[in-house]
């Protein structure tokens, strides 16, 4: 029960913020909670992971509750990125908006994140829709929390897109359920160990149709292509702590409800089919994203189709599967929380200090603001898988799983894409940089607030770019352990 | 469950009027009518769920079926009808295609989710009429509901457009899983609420921001 009391740990301070930030309260007061929150929900799920470890998974609260290896590792990116965003958040929605609107926007924020961290961790699958589906409720209005005509349409079009394609997941997810009331009877607990358990003696069409809905219709939430299209305007529109929040931490909440179908497809002996559209997707995701990232002229829609590729990438190392692919993906999902948040920070600075967030008026950012313009661009060559970053690590093993489990073509192109992507992406960043100016600008200077986050995502990923450290790849062996072992044959 | 001849007649008959509900919304465009067939259609679902609760021994679906007529059957139209009367708008002024053109799409969609019901249907070894009906209707009203979401503009159609999505879904469950965790139907009734206010804020923001409730306005975002 011990995991239980650390879990509420992570998730009663947010909440907690949200009904502090929602009574007659002054901004600092909301802002200060928010971040004390962010930091105790950071201690708690670094705990609650060891814990998930050292206990074994823990079923609580009527069996609703589900504390795995996979749950705490996602909460502990969700809390992560959380942090780094209260605290990049403080100078920079100061600065943004009006003080009488800052708590209903931390509540918005504790409110997000507090979805965030329910959602991995709900072990019925029903209610893991739900807990989806409150991400998207609340994140739109943190999304249209500026107000303008088009935070407004990018709001729009990301609640009806991504409400629309999550259906699809509910539906495949009763489609499992109604696949197992054949083998354990009418009634039975809806949960991922007995959708897998009855899957194994299942009927196969009915459950391979149902992992295909559910692959979409979370799919749609992860932004894989070409389910993508809510995602650039939804992340660029947004302020920026809440696009890193949407990038570096929902879109791994929402891979969760794939990876755990993943087993009960396998169980069912099907697993070529979900691999193989896992895999599809991830390469579709990885092309679109290649072929965008070139013709971006926005910084924060340029992220963001990073994110579509970074999404590919954890989808791919996912399908290739094996215990070398889940590693990969989990390393993958840190390194990317923490990459994407550096990147988003770097570009909400940039547009701080040229007053744009337009790439053709951001000239010679070096000398006009060298240590943001400096982390910036450590952190593009990191983004785009260069070594010594955590992200070469996680995307040279994501290789190294395609190759061991023969998915080799899929391996190559993975590699020719990224390949791309690394010249298209870094290319924006040399005219930035190294193009003289046209126009004369008034360089604003920035707060340390506004720096801060960035080198506390900059040095954890230089860290884990030269060191993989046995305590993670115990998680990850663990994590790996829960999914292959449910699902019987591994492919 | 088992199907006596009666229930299973009762079943398909609530099955098919939803599903002629459905072309009934596909084949309109005056917003109202739109909301009068989805109001009709929220009500055979409860009735649905009653008849099933009744003849397969579910209980608790009484429960759901109150819940649905309430919730769905009420509250939801009538919030909806609130956002129709906030907007200047009460009809798709820009059609992309015709509602007669749709009514041919949508049939040719049905018989597709019949042809994907009845493979289903044979893997699983013969699961009795109503289940394939059962599927069909899941399935059609799925890809309808798509359709309108895919040809209409009006941000009210797009929010109809949605809740027959999770109709469709509904209706499909009441049959194939009865036995579904009664906890889980009560939440999702609860989420679409939640859901629907949520629509509603964002609708005022569209008007007062964007000028406009019809998507084909809102295109500043692209590449």
């Amino acid at each position: 029960m011990t995991a239980v009391a650390v879990y509420l740990l992570v998730v009663l301070p947010p909440l907690a913020t949200v009904v502090v930030s929602l009574s007659p309260v002054r901004a600092s007061v909301a802002t200060w909670c928010n971040l004390a929150a962010a930091v105790i929900a950071l201690v708690a799920s670094a705990v609650l992971t060891g814990l998930t470890i050292s206990l074994g998974p823990t079923v609580a609260w009527g069996g609703y509750l589900l504390l795995d290896p996979l749950g705490a590792w996602t909460v502990l990116c969700v809390s992560i990125v959380y942090l780094l965003s209260s605290l990049y958040a403080i100078q920079y929605m100061a600065r943004e908006t009006a003080p009488a609107r800052l708590p209903r926007f931390y509540a918005l924020f504790a409110g997000f994140a507090l979805t965030m961290f329910l959602a991995p961790t709900m072990n019925n699958p029903g209610l893991y829709w739900i807990a989806i589906e409150l991400t998207t409720l609340v994140s739109t209005f943190l999304v249209g929390f500026g107000e303008t005509r088009e935070s407004t349409e990018a709001a729009w079009k990301y609640i009806i897109i991504v409400s629309a394609g999550i259906t699809l997941a509910l539906m495949g997810t009763l489609l499992m359920y109604w696949a197992g009331t054949f083998v354990l009877g009418d009634r039975y607990d809806m949960t991922w160990a007995s959708l897998t358990q009855a899957a194994a003696k299942g009927d196969d069409v009915v459950v391979e149709l149902a992992f295909l809905l559910i692959l979409v219709g979370y799919g749609t939430k992860v932004g894989l292509a070409p389910m993508h299209t809510w995602l650039p305007d939804a992340h660029s529109q947004g302020p920026t702590p809440v696009s890193a929040m949407l990038s570096g931490a929902l879109l791994n909440t929402a891979i969760v409800g794939i990876v755990r179908s993943l087993p009960v497809v396998e169980a069912v002996g099907r697993s070529g089919v979900g691999h193989g559209a896992m895999i599809l997707l991830g390469i579709a995701s990885l092309a679109v994203a290649a072929l965008l990232i070139v013709r971006q002229t926005d910084t924060k829609r340029l992220m963001a189709y990073s994110s579509v590729e970074h999404m590919g990438v954890i989808t791919l190392a996912f399908g290739f599967g094996g215990p070398l692919g889940v590693a990969a993906a989990l390393y993958h999902m840190v390194g990317h929380s923490l990459n994407k948040s550096l990147m988003f920070f770097g570009a909400g600075n940039a547009a701080i200090v040229h007053g744009t967030k337009h790439m053709d008026d951001i000239r010679e950012v070096l000398r006009c603001s060298p240590v943001s313009g400096g982390l910036w661009l450590a952190g593009a060559v990191a983004i785009t898988g260069a070594p010594p970053f955590a992200l070469f690590l996680s995307e040279f093993t994501t290789v190294r799983a395609g190759l061991a489990s023969g998915w080799w073509p899929a391996a190559v192109a993975m590699l020719v894409l990224l390949l791309v992507i690394f010249v298209g992406f870094l290319n924006h960043f040399r005219s930035m940089y190294f193009e003289p100016r046209e126009r004369v600008v008034v360089a604003r200077s920035l707060g340390l607030l506004c720096l801060a986050p960035m080198w506390m995502a900059l040095v954890p990923l230089l860290v884990l770019g030269v060191w993989w450290p046995a305590s993670l790849q115990h998680v990850f062996d663990a994590v790996a352990a829960g999914l292959l072992g449910a699902g019987g044959a591994t492919p | 469950m088992t199907f006596t001849p009666l229930s299973a007649a009762l079943f398909s008959l609530l099955a098919m009027v939803s599903l002629i509900l459905v072309f009934v919304m596909l084949g309109s465009r005056w917003l109202n009518n739109y909301l009068y067939a989805f109001t009709a259609q929220c009500w055979v679902i409860a009735a649905l769920s009653a008849a099933v609760g009744y003849y397969g021994g579910y209980p608790e679906l009484y429960l759901v079926a109150l819940f649905t007529a309430l919730f769905r059957g009420l509250l939801l139209p009538y919030l909806i009808f609130r956002i129709i009367r906030r907007m200047a708008v009460d009809r798709e002024l820009h059609e992309i295609i015709r509602p007669s053109s749709a009514l041919v799409i949508g049939a040719a969609l049905v018989v597709l989710a019949l042809v994907v019901s009845r493979q289903v249907g044979l893997s699983l070894g013969q699961p009795g009429d109503v289940v394939i009906l059962a599927l069909t209707v899941m399935l059609s009203t799925k890809l309808i509901g798509f359709l309108m979401l895919a040809v209409r503009h009006e941000a009210i159609s797009q929010i109809l457009g949605l809740l027959v999505l999770e109709n469709g879904i509904f209706l499909g469950s009441q049959i194939l899983v009865p036995g579904m965790p009664l906890l889980l139907e009560l939440v999702i009734l609860f989420d679409l609420l939640i859901a629907v206010v949520c629509f509603s804020v964002l609708v005022n923001y569209l008007i007062s921001h964007a000028g406009s409730t019809s998507s084909l306005r809102l295109r500043r975002l692209r590449g």
